[in-house]
């Protein structure tokens, strides 16, 4: 893609002083302006009693996967690596980690990626890779921030941003259930056709949001916590009980899991597949509205890796990449291990190069203790 | 046994092998001289698979023991068979289709210096072999998936002679030739066999075994029959007696007399199907209460028909009627819905949900069912698949169990299960007994005339003739994707139906 800084605007350029106004809209930028945001906020500290929430919630997801026993297991590992990297935060930076800001800022930083990784999570377990999700935030976050749509106000914003995500995914599923192409091609094909479409809508530069309505979806906070946190939370519940609770969500583990004897057993499973690829357009679409009012901006630079990030949490969440096996809960465990590391190097001040190796490092290490679980519980 | 100065070239003796459930071997026998071509001969079922993956290697023995030009030998591993030079040309060809056929023939060891490829060495060698099967104009730098299916066979068998074969087992090599292409491969047996090499060679057409067979081994149930028959002068009625006089029998359930059950309506009815390349213009109907059996051969379009009318293959030809209207073809999930069910041949790759428990494989054709409003209700689903459970008899009947820690059996009363949830008035069944015990065999008769007792029209399809025989009201014998022969089961015998599929003539 383009390494081409982003100039804003001539007479757009939003205060340096702001740290959420981010022009140049890089992604490690955002998070740590994000970061420093929160800590000059200075919310009320104390200890932080949520861990033993967080291994509550690997609990319920051991059976949420449709097996037994080794869904147990594979969360089990998540949350053990969550919690070392939570006894990690409390010797390095006890006094910044273990606060209420801290854990809200984690939350927050898991928000857009985390509505993304549900998405994609009904895409794995349905059997097919959606790589063109990264894209797709940008060019939805570029199209509802054109000067165009911008003067409908928020509403017209969201709608679009939404309705972009949706058709997008609309295509691939067109392209990969009737078009019989494989997923991992179209949808690469795609991210690169959706990044251009959208460096050529903006120009390749930031559109600064001018709707203060539209920025206070970043910026309006109940009960402590970011209306963000809220719509993640909502995006998790839904995914957890459409996947679990509805028949879309049964025939997506019976497609993904043998797309034959599916058939087989009547149901459609080209129309199936064709809808989890709009399913993971709609998610990126509610990704696209959060991180364009986060950023204050729509560029074509957003949701860079975003795809990568996406699916190693969905992996490290315990789903099969194959296919057939998996659970929203994991892929959540999954993205806010990552978000955790993520914090930790913030306040540690290590460089991103290095918390790159060691989220690599962890994604082995995760796999690594799955594998030997399921060696162990799984006979084939 | 006829007394001989040398010692066989090969010597298998009370060769037995067990899987779980199924003993596949029970003491064979077999024996083989150098220079001669050996047939082997027995029912689908018989044995004979199994035992020519003992002899490649890819099978260990139970027990018994195996000479090798009279001296004993473990076959632990395929690469141990190859280096004794027994070659195995596998009814599915092995090949890699990518691939030329200069590096199909030398595949795993191919001429090479420090790792680098010879391949003016290996074109020249490939060549050398080609034409030493009378096939000089085979390119060796062709791939493999470009060549015409024979011409895929005379690399496979080049292949072998390539590791300096003494044994070549061929498993149904005629099955995918024409007939000049059959008469090629003879050819090349013949002089492979005068210098010396044995071939062992499995084929289902007696026609083929008078012509270019020595002796004759016949296999049935798991244990040999009859050792070195002299291939042409044995009488057919003698050989396929040998096939077929059942040593176990099993306990088909009592069908209605003929009589009895033609009230029923008219349920499905075939129409002038045909199914590209495997299945033409086949027609029947089938009534309410009515099991329906088709006889044929591997490869004889049995399968594709069944396909072709649930619409898992769109038909050429024909059509399908349900109750009388029209069925969309090329639809699965109109066939469901009009109140079709299909029980395919490969349970675990085609009917299953490996990953799953038994009762969401129970209900995975229903689930529409089940939600209101949008929401899923386990409850119910559950207690559905719980009845289900009782109602085939499944065991264990713990819904919540993984559907792959079940039996062969239990595996396929969870596939019946399915349909009878979803109330099917239409079942097809495509070999229901593949891998199913001979105990869990006699429960799955007695239910499928349960089923058709209770009103529905069933389909059946086997490869064992008893079965079809014992089971199904009416026959239709298929040779060559056309129904041969038409009739109630009363009306034929084991004996008359294996007539008509092996030798193409009427009664």
């Amino acid at each position: 893609m383009s390494d081409t800084p982003h100039a804003p605007a001539p007479g757009l350029s939003a205060p340096a002083d702001i740290p959420t106004a981010v022009p140049e809209a890089d992604e490690h930028r955002r998070v740590e302006e994000l970061a420093a945001h929160a800590a000059k906020e200075g919310v009320r500290t104390g200890p932080f009693a949520s861990l033993g929430g967080i291994g509550g919630l690997g609990g319920r997801g051991g059976g949420s996967g449709g097996g037994r026993g080794a869904g147990a297991l594979r969360h089990l590992a998540l949350v053990i690596a969550l919690g070392i990297l939570c006894g990690i935060g409390a010797v390095t930076k006890g006094s910044s980690f273990a606060t209420t800001s801290n854990m809200v800022l984690i939350l927050s930083l898991a928000a857009v990626i985390g509505v993304v990784t549900v998405g994609m999570t009904f895409v794995i377990i349905g059997g097919g890779i959606d790589l063109s999700v990264g894209a797709l935030i940008a060019l939805a976050s570029v199209w509802s921030t054109t000067t165009g749509s911008q003067a409908q106000g928020p509403a017209v914003m969201i709608f679009t941003s939404v309705l972009v995500g949706t058709l997008c995914g609309l295509l691939n599923g067109l392209l990969i259930a009737y078009g019989r192409l494989v997923a991992f091609i179209v949808t690469l094909a795609t991210m690169v056709a959706t990044r251009g479409l959208a460096e050529q809508l903006s120009d390749r530069k930031s559109q600064i949001v001018t709707a203060d309505t539209f920025l206070s979806i970043a910026e309006t906070r109940w009960l402590g916590m970011p209306l963000l946190v809220y719509i993640f939370a909502a995006v998790v519940v839904l995914g957890w009980l459409v996947l679990n609770r509805t028949t879309f969500g049964r025939r997506t583990f019976a497609v993904g899991g043998n797309p034959e004897a599916a058939r087989l057993a009547g149901i459609n499973v080209r129309l199936h597949t064709c809808l989890l690829y709009v399913v993971s357009g709609f998610c990126c679409g509610i990704a696209a509205v959060m991180l364009t009012a986060q950023a204050n901006t729509g560029a074509s630079t957003h949701g860079m890796l975003y795809e990568l990030n996406a699916i190693a949490a969905v992996v490290v969440g315990g789903t099969l990449l194959t296919g057939g096996f998996g659970s929203v809960l994991g892929s959540i465990l999954g993205v806010l291990v990552f978000t955790t590391i993520t914090d930790l190097f913030i306040l540690n001040n290590l460089t991103t190069p290095i918390q790159e190796i060691a989220q690599g490092a962890i994604i082995i290490a995760v796999l690594l203790i799955q594998r030997w679980g399921r060696g162990r519980s799984v006979t084939t | 046994m006829t007394a001989t100065a040398d010692p066989p070239l090969l010597a298998m003796r009370g060769i037995v092998k067990e899987f779980p459930g199924v003993r596949a071997l029970d003491g064979v026998d077999l024996e083989v001289r150098a220079g001669e071509v050996h047939c082997l001969l027995g029912q689908n079922g018989a044995g004979k698979s199994t035992l020519i993956k003992v002899l490649s290697g890819a099978h260990h023995p139970d027990a018994g023991e195996l000479l090798w030009q009279g001296e004993p030998v473990r076959l632990s591993h395929p690469t141990a068979a190859m280096r004794l030079g027994v070659a195995t040309i596998y009814q599915e060809l092995d090949l890699v289709p990518g691939l030329s056929v200069a590096e199909n023939i030398f595949l795993g060891h191919e001429p090479a210096s420090f790792g680098v490829t010879r391949r003016g060495e290996m074109h020249r060698n490939a060549r050398e072999l080609l034409g030493r099967l009378g096939h000089a104009e085979i390119p060796p730098w062709k791939p493999v998936g470009q060549l015409p299916a024979a011409a895929q066979q005379v690399v496979s068998m080049a292949r072998a002679l390539s590791h300096d074969a003494r044994l070549i087992v061929m498993d149904e090599p005629s099955a995918a030739l024409a007939h000049d292409e059959v008469t090629n491969l003879f050819r090349i047996i013949r002089e492979l066999a005068a210098t010396g090499v044995a071939v062992v060679y499995i084929s289902h057409r007696l026609e083929e075994i008078r012509e270019i067979g020595d002796r004759i081994t016949v296999l049935k149930d798991g244990r040999t029959r009859a050792v070195g028959l002299p291939a042409r002068t044995t009488p057919t009625a003698d050989v396929v007696a040998l096939m077929t006089g059942r040593a176990v029998e099993h306990t088909f359930p009592r069908r209605p007399a003929p009589g009895m059950r033609k009230g029923g309506p008219e349920v499905l009815r075939v129409e002038g199907l045909s199914v590209a390349g495997r299945v033409h213009d086949v027609s029947f109907s089938v009534r309410a209460g009515e099991i329906v059996g088709i006889a044929g051969l591997v490869g004889s379009g049995r399968s594709e028909i069944l396909e072709g009318i649930y619409g898992a293959r769109t038909p050429l030809a024909g059509r399908v009627l349900l109750g009388g209207a029209p069925l969309r073809p090329g639809s699965t999930t109109a066939a469901v819905r009009r109140g079709m069910g299909f029980a395919p041949e490969e349970r675990k790759s085609q009917a299953l949900l490996m990953l799953e428990s038994v009762g969401r494989n129970i209900t995975v054709a229903s689930l529409s069912r089940y939600t209101r409003y949008g929401w899923f209700d386990r409850r119910r689903e559950s207690a559905d698949a719980a009845q289900q459970i009782a109602a085939v008899q499944l065991r264990p009947d713990d819904p919540e169990r993984p559907v792959r820690t079940l039996s062969g059996g239990n595996q396929q009363k969870a596939v019946l299960a399915r349909w009878l949830l979803r109330r099917c008035k239409v079942l097809l069944l495509d070999e229901p007994t593949r891998g199913v015990d001979v105990g869990a065999r006699s429960e799955l008769y007695a239910q499928m005339r349960a089923l058709a007792d209770a009103g529905l029209a069933i389909v059946l399809v086997s490869s064992e003739v008893p079965e079809v025989l014992g089971l199904a009201d009416r026959i239709l014998v298929l040779r060559e994707g056309r129904v041969i022969h038409a009739c109630d089961a009363v009306d034929i015998d084991e004996h008359g139906v294996l007539d008509l599929v092996m030798e193409g003539s009427a009664l």
